[in-house]
C-alpha cells in the first residue's frame, strides 16, 4: 500500500508516466503486480530472516513451534557455536585468509596495472592479454595441479596455500578493473608531479594510487565475496580442524550438531554476518558493480 | 583509439628495470600459482599415474576411454551430466520468464525499484553452502517451517521429505539454485531496460503498438544481448556447480545420487576414490568438462549473434 502511494508521489520522476496516463484501466493490474513483487521479495528475505530469528530460539522452541518468532530470545546458540564448536577459530582463519588474499592481490595488481596502463614497453599488449586469459580459466581444471603444487611446496593444510591461490586468482580481475581506471586519468597529473621532483615510485604511490581509490574499493569488495564464500578450495587443501575456514567448519558442525537445530542456525548466521555487513555498507558499489557495462 | 592519440603525448616511458619492478610481483604470482598449473592440467589427463603423482606412462586417451566404459563412471557420468543440464535448463527457463517479468515490472516502478533490487539480490551474495544448509533446515520434515506452512494451508499431502526423496531432491536443488541466482539476471535486465531510450517506446505507441507488441518488437530485441550474456554465465555456473549440491547431498549426491553433478563426481574421483590412477581419470573428467563448457559458451555466442542480426 505504501508502495502505491510512493509510486504516485514520485511519478513526476518519469518512469511511471505511462501508468498514470491510463490510471483507471491500470489500477487493478498495478495492485496485482505490486502484490506479486512484494510476495517475491518475501520469498527472498523470509528464509534469511528465519535463519536469523531461529538463531535466537532454543532447540525446544524450534522443535515445538515451526514459526520463527523469538518469544524469549537467547544467545546460548551463539555461545555454543562460537566457543564450544570453535567458530571463533574458523572465523579468525576465514578473516586472515580473505583479508591477506585481497590485500596481496590488490597490492601486486596496482603497480602492474599502472605500468600496463600508462607506460609503453615491448610486449605490453601480449602481457595484458596473458593476464586477461586468467579471467577465462575454469577453476575445476586447476584444482588438481594446484593441489599437487601445494603438496610439493609442503603447504597442504596451511592457510598459506589458500592465500597464494586466492591472491593469484584475483590478479586477472584486479588488473582488468584497475587498468581501465588508470587509463582514464589525465597525463598532466603525472607530468606535474614529475616537475615537482617526483620519481616513478613516488608519483605512483602519492599521486596515482589515491586517484584510483574508487576502483580499489570495487576490487576489494568483489574479491572479498567469492573468497569468503569459497568452499571447494579449503575442503581440498585443509586437513586439521585448527586451520578450517568457516565453510569447512560449517560442514563439520552440521555433522556433529545435527540434533541441535538452534545452534545450526547460529552457525549459519556467523558464517554470513560479515557479508551482510559488507552488503549494507557497500550496497551501492555492489549493485553498480554487478551491472557495470550495461546501460546507465 | 581517439583516446590513445589524445593521451599519446602524456603516455610515459620508464626504464626497463622500473617496468620490471612494477610488473614482476603480479606476474610471478600469476604465472607460478595459476598459469603453470593450468598448463600442466591438460597434460595430466594423457598419462597414467600411480598413487598421486608418480608417473607411469603416457597412455594417450585411455583415461577418457575409462570414463566411458568402466564402472562406476559409465553409470555416474551421464547421470551427473544430465543433472547439470537439468539445472541449466530449469534456471534458463525461470530467469527468462519469471526473472524477465520481475525486471520489466520493477522497471515501471520508478525509484522504489532500488529497494526491490536489493531484496532480490540478497540471496545471491550469501554463500551457496549457507543457502544449501539453510534450505535443508527449512525443508526438514520434522521441524521445517515450509512443511508446517503446507500443513496450515491444508496441503498435508505435499508436506514430503523434500530432500530425502530422489524424485523431489533434484527439483528442489534447481529451485533453490534459482532462488539464489535470479536476483542477478533481474538486476542486469533492469540495467539494460534502463538503457533503452524512452522515445523508442513512445514512437511505437504513436504507431499504435499495444503493450505486448511494444515489448515483443521493441524491448525484447534490445534485451537480446544481455539475455545472451546472462545465459552463457548461467551455463558456466550450472556446469561448474559444486557447493550447493554438496550441501544438499554431500560427496555422494544423496539421496541415491539424485543431487550428483559433474563437479561432485570429480571431487569424489580426485580426493575420495583412493584409486591408484585417480589423477589421470579425474583430469580427463575435468578436461572433458572444460571442453564442454568452452564449446557450449562459444556456440552460445554464435547463436546470440545470429539472433541479434535477425532481430535488428
Amino acid at each position: 500500500m505504501t508502495l502505491t502511494l510512493d509510486t504516485v508521489e514520485r511519478a513526476p520522476g518519469g518512469a511511471t508516466a505511462p501508468a498514470r496516463r491510463r490510471r483507471g484501466r491500470w489500477n487493478a493490474q498495478a495492485v496485482v503486480i505490486t502484490t506479486v513483487l512484494w510476495l517475491y521479495a518475501a520469498v527472498c528475505v523470509l528464509p534469511l530472516l528465519t535463519m536469523i530469528l531461529n538463531s535466537f530460539r532454543t532447540h525446544l522452541q524450534i522443535a515445538t513451534d515451526p514459526w520463527p518468532i523469538p518469544t524469549d530470545p537467547t544467545l546460548e546458540n551463539y555461545v555454543s557455536a562460537w566457543a564450544d564448536a570453535s567458530f571463533s577459530r574458523y572465523a579468525l582463519n576465514s578473516i586472515l585468509i580473505t583479508v591477506s588474499s585481497v590485500a596481496i592481490s590488490t597490492a601486486v595488481s596496482l603497480p602492474a596495472a599502472y605500468a600496463l596502463a600508462r607506460w609503453r614497453f615491448r610486449g605490453r599488449d601480449a602481457l595484458e592479454g596473458l593476464f586477461m586469459s586468467g579471467l577465462l580459466i575454469p577453476f575445476m581444471l586447476a584444482i588438481l595441479p594446484m593441489f599437487y603444487l601445494m603438496d610439493w611446496l609442503r603447504l597442504i593444510d596451511s592457510p598459506l596455500s589458500l592465500i597464494l591461490i586466492y591472491s593469484a586468482n584475483g590478479i586477472p580481475f584486479s588488473v582488468f578493473v584497475l587498468v581501465s581506471f588508470f587509463r582514464q586519468l589525465p597525463g598532466e597529473l603525472e607530468e606535474a608531479a614529475f616537475l615537482d621532483g617526483g620519481n616513478h615510485f613516488t608519483v605512483f604511490l602519492r599521486v596515482m594510487v589515491p586517484l584510483v581509490r574508487p576502483a580499489v574499493a570495487t576490487v576489494v569488495v568483489f574479491r572479498f565475496v567469492p573468497i569468503w564464500n569459497d568452499f571447494l578450495m579449503p575442503l581440498v587443501m585443509l586437513r586439521s580442524r585448527d586451520n578450517y575456514t568457516l565453510g569447512v567448519g560449517l560442514t563439520t558442525f552440521f555433522g556433529e550438531y545435527q540434533n541441535d537445530w538452534a545452534s545450526l542456525f547460529a552457525g549459519l548466521v556467523i558464517t554470513t554476518l560479515p557479508l551482510l555487513v559488507l552488503f549494507i555498507l557497500a550496497t551501492r558499489q555492489i549493485i553498480q558493480g554487478l551491472t557495470a557495462g550495461i546501460g546507465k | 583509439m581517439a583516446q590513445t592519440t589524445k593521451n599519446a603525448s602524456s603516455v610515459q616511458r620508464a626504464p626497463a628495470i622500473v617496468v620490471a619492478l612494477f610488473i614482476l610481483p603480479a606476474f610471478a604470482l600469476f604465472a607460478a600459482v595459476l598459469l603453470y598449473p593450468m598448463a600442466s592440467a591438460l597434460g595430466y589427463s594423457l598419462f597414467e599415474w600411480r598413487g598421486g603423482t608418480n608417473l607411469v606412462r603416457f597412455n594417450w586417451f585411455d583415461n577418457f576411454v575409462v570414463l566411458f566404459t568402466e564402472h562406476p563412471f559409465v553409470e555416474q557420468m551421464p547421470r551427473a551430466f544430465l543433472h547439470n543440464i537439468a539445472i541449466f535448463a530449469g534456471t534458463l527457463v525461470l530467469q527468462n520468464s519469471a526473472g524477465l517479468f520481475l525486471a520489466v515490472q520493477l522497471h515501471r516502478l520508478g525509484p522504489v525499484r532500488r529497494l526491490f533490487q536489493v531484496l532480490y539480490t540478497t540471496p545471491y551474495l550469501v554463500s551457496p553452502l549457507v543457502v544449501g544448509y539453510l534450505w535443508t533446515l527449512l525443508l526438514s520434515p520434522t521441524f521445517g517451517p515450509v512443511n508446517a506452512a503446507l500443513d496450515a494451508l491444508g496441503l498435508d499431502s505435499l508436506a514430503v521429505s523434500w530432500l530425502g526423496e530422489p524424485a523431489t531432491a533434484l527439483p528442489v536443488l534447481i529451485l533453490v539454485s534459482v532462488w539464489q541466482w535470479i536476483g542477478f539476471p533481474v538486476l542486469l535486465y533492469g540495467a539494460a531496460l534502463g538503457a533503452i531510450p524512452p522515445e523508442l517506446n513512445d514512437a511505437a505507441s504513436v504507431d499504435g503498438a499495444g503493450g505486448w507488441r511494444r515489448f515483443r518488437h521493441v524491448t525484447l530485441p534490445l534485451l537480446t544481448p544481455v539475455i545472451g550474456t546472462v545465459s552463457i554465465l548461467t551455463f558456466i555456473g550450472a556446469m561448474e556447480m559444486f557447493t550447493l549440491p554438496y550441501a544438499f547431498g554431500g560427496a555422494t549426491g544423496s539421496p541415491a545420487g539424485a543431487t550428483d553433478v559433474l563437479s561432485v563426481l570429480f571431487f569424489r574421483v580426485s580426493f575420495q576414490s583412493g584409486a591408484s590412477n585417480a589423477l589421470g581419470v579425474s583430469s580427463a573428467l575435468a578436461t572433458l568438462l572444460f571442453l564442454f563448457i568452452l564449446g557450449g559458451a562459444l556456440l552460445g555466442r554464435r547463436v546470440i549473434r545470429a539472433q541479434e542480426e535477425k532481430l535488428s
